[in-house]
């Protein structure tokens, strides 16, 4: 994979990461819980905000407010220029090759509808769409409500006891009717890394296009939409720390310019009559309405700052993190970890003998301790280990070794509690 | 460090979780009903047996968390020899109970050891979540009964 340009000399930032330092750039960090500091390890479902971000959603409001195109006053000028500029950090970030293959959505949710809802058009009965048995929800439902419409069929490429994808099993399911697959980059519930490089080559070989959906890879993985030539790319800005309610759509310009629209509205159009309408151009074709300018803004903010710190050195110190709470854990004996792929995320989900993780929760945040407790919208992947749900530790570029003390501690004060 | 917590996790209840009564299938049950709870997977067969016009027996089975667990085990206890307005009168104050309306904790009985969850909002349908579901049986219905 071609290395993105930000962060040519990450040898030399990871040297110098100060965790410290960085925790001082997220002001909810600094709070306590039940009279306990704060330890926020449920990162997976959403990243806390740097005051980057905040200050440059407040200085846009404070500012720049105004709709943006077409308005011929200096503020509507203003905010299309930093709603443009923040389309180009994405790009730039994603290394996609034109700022016009960036679509903003509310986030990889509402992206991998997007390119669902278009594909109603392009796919028919006999055809197969195929996903794999660790997606997220938001990445099962929108293919089986196109199945639906469509007459189509979901194909599920099956995982492994260490939650880790079945390559074969996946290209065994590989046939010409296949016609589009999703595959997850790295899964929320288990932490599982997919070689999402070999997979897009393997299913290019008979054609078939590919989403990735980068929710949960995207804080954590230096991302080249060129190098791993998929045909789409979705995430989320919350879990990259920027706001909630804006993300983005990756999708090459000769795929987004043979698809539907989504939404009809504003923007979205160039000529509008009664008897005809004539839509935008990619990408303005799928943004109608008024967009989220101050999130768009918020997200252009977040990535300025993880570049700042360089993604290779944040994943090297959250995997630091992983090992060493991965190593703590073992001598809780009354634990499993779930998700042990051996390329995985700084994601640690975890059983307790005997002891449901809703119990878990409570009991951690008790402690000041943040964790996830439930089936993180991952039903299939807790059925297949036949577990109703897990807990969840997710570590992010602010956390710390001390943290990890803190939750090794937190479960053996709970256990002890349990008797 | 832990101590606050005691007033939700009283020790009744990890008795209740260690050792759930009435936790069993019930294979001559007059009536038998799901409950579901979407938002921590958490799921419950309930099991009931009438005669006289009382609840003659109850039974769960399931996996859910202590919380849950133990009101269900306690729920299956208390209910049997009630009858079915007992039971409805009971469920009332319970429902009022867990979500932090007065009552008077005698008419209770045991069930008030869980009255703690009412501090914690994301709890209280595991606590409830065993009732709803004895409600939909009572009232004749037959399709899964979720929290959500």
């Amino acid at each position: 994979m071609a290395m993105n340009p930000c962060v040519e000399n990450s040898a030399e930032k990871l040297m110098a990461y100060d965790v410290e330092k960085i925790r001082q750039d997220f002001p909810v960090l600094n709070q306590q819980i039940r009279g306990k500091q704060l330890v926020y390890l449920d990162n997976a479902a959403t990243s806390q905000k740097p005051k980057a971000v905040i200050d440059s959603i407040v200085h846009y409001y404070e500012n720049d407010n105004a709709n943006i195109h077409r308005g011929v006053h200096t503020l509507s000028e203003r905010a299309t220029l930093s709603y443009e500029n923040a389309r180009k950090t994405v790009q730039k970030f994603l290394n996609a090759e034109s700022k016009k293959e960036i679509v903003f959505t509310r986030g990889a949710t509402e992206a991998i509808n997007l390119v669902a809802n278009a594909y109603t058009q392009v796919l028919s009965a006999g055809d197969e769409v195929l996903i794999t048995a660790m997606e997220h929800h938001s990445n099962i439902v929108p293919w089986q409500m196109l199945c639906e419409k469509t007459g189509a069929t979901l194909k599920v490429a099956p995982i492994n006891e260490k939650g880790e994808l079945i390559i074969e099993e996946l290209e065994a399911l590989v046939n010409k009717n296949t016609k589009f697959a999703a595959i997850s980059h790295m899964s929320n519930a288990l932490g599982t890394i997919n070689p999402i490089k070999q997979l897009i080559d393997m299913l290019h070989q008979h054609d078939i296009p590919v989403l990735v959906d980068g929710a949960q890879a995207i804080p954590h993985i230096t991302v080249d939409v060129q190098a791993l030539d998929c045909e789409f790319y979705v995430f989320s800005g919350h879990k990259l720390y920027a706001p909630t309610g804006i993300g983005a759509l990756y999708g090459k310009i000769e795929q987004l310019e043979q698809m539907a629209p989504y939404q009809g509205g504003g923007d979205m159009i160039s000529v509008v009559t009664f008897d005809k309408t004539v839509y935008n151009k990619v990408p303005y074709k799928f943004e109608a309405g008024t967009p989220n300018i101050a999130g768009t803004i918020g997200l252009g903010a977040a990535i300025d700052y993880i570049n700042s710190i360089g993604i290779d050195a944040i994943a090297s110190h959250e995997n630091a993190l992983l090992d060493y709470a991965v190593e703590q854990s073992k001598r809780i004996d009354k634990l499993r970890i779930i998700g042990t792929a051996e390329n995985k995320g700084a994601i640690m989900s975890f059983v307790l003998d005997g002891i449901h993780p809703h119990d878990i929760g409570t009991m951690m945040d008790h402690q000041g301790i943040a964790v996830r407790a439930g089936h993180h919208c991952a039903m299939p992947v807790m059925d297949f280990f036949g577990i109703p749900a897990t807990a969840r530790a997710s570590f992010a570029m602010y956390n710390t070794h001390e943290e990890v003390d803190a939750l090794i501690a937190g479960i053996e004060n709970l256990i002890e509690m349990f008797g | 460090m832990l101590d606050d917590l005691r007033d939700l996790y009283q020790e009744v209840i990890f008795d209740h979780n260690r050792n759930p009564r009435n936790f069993r299938a019930m294979d001559d049950a007059d009536r038998q009903i799901d409950g579901f709870n979407p938002l921590c997977g958490d799921r419950l067969t309930l099991f009931i047996k009438f005669a006289d016009g009382k609840i003659s027996d109850a039974s769960f089975q399931g996996q859910g968390c202590a919380i849950s667990t133990a009101s269900a085990s306690l729920m299956t206890d208390i209910v049997k020899g009630q009858t079915e307005d007992e039971a409805q009168k009971l469920f009332t104050l319970f429902h009022k109970m867990a979500t932090g309306e007065h009552v008077e904790m005698d008419e209770l009985g045991k069930l008030a050891v869980l009255a703690g969850v009412c501090e914690y909002p994301a709890r209280v349908k595991c606590a409830t979540l065993p009732w709803h579901t004895l409600d939909a049986l009572l009232q004749g219905s037959e399709e899964p009964v979720t929290t959500e």
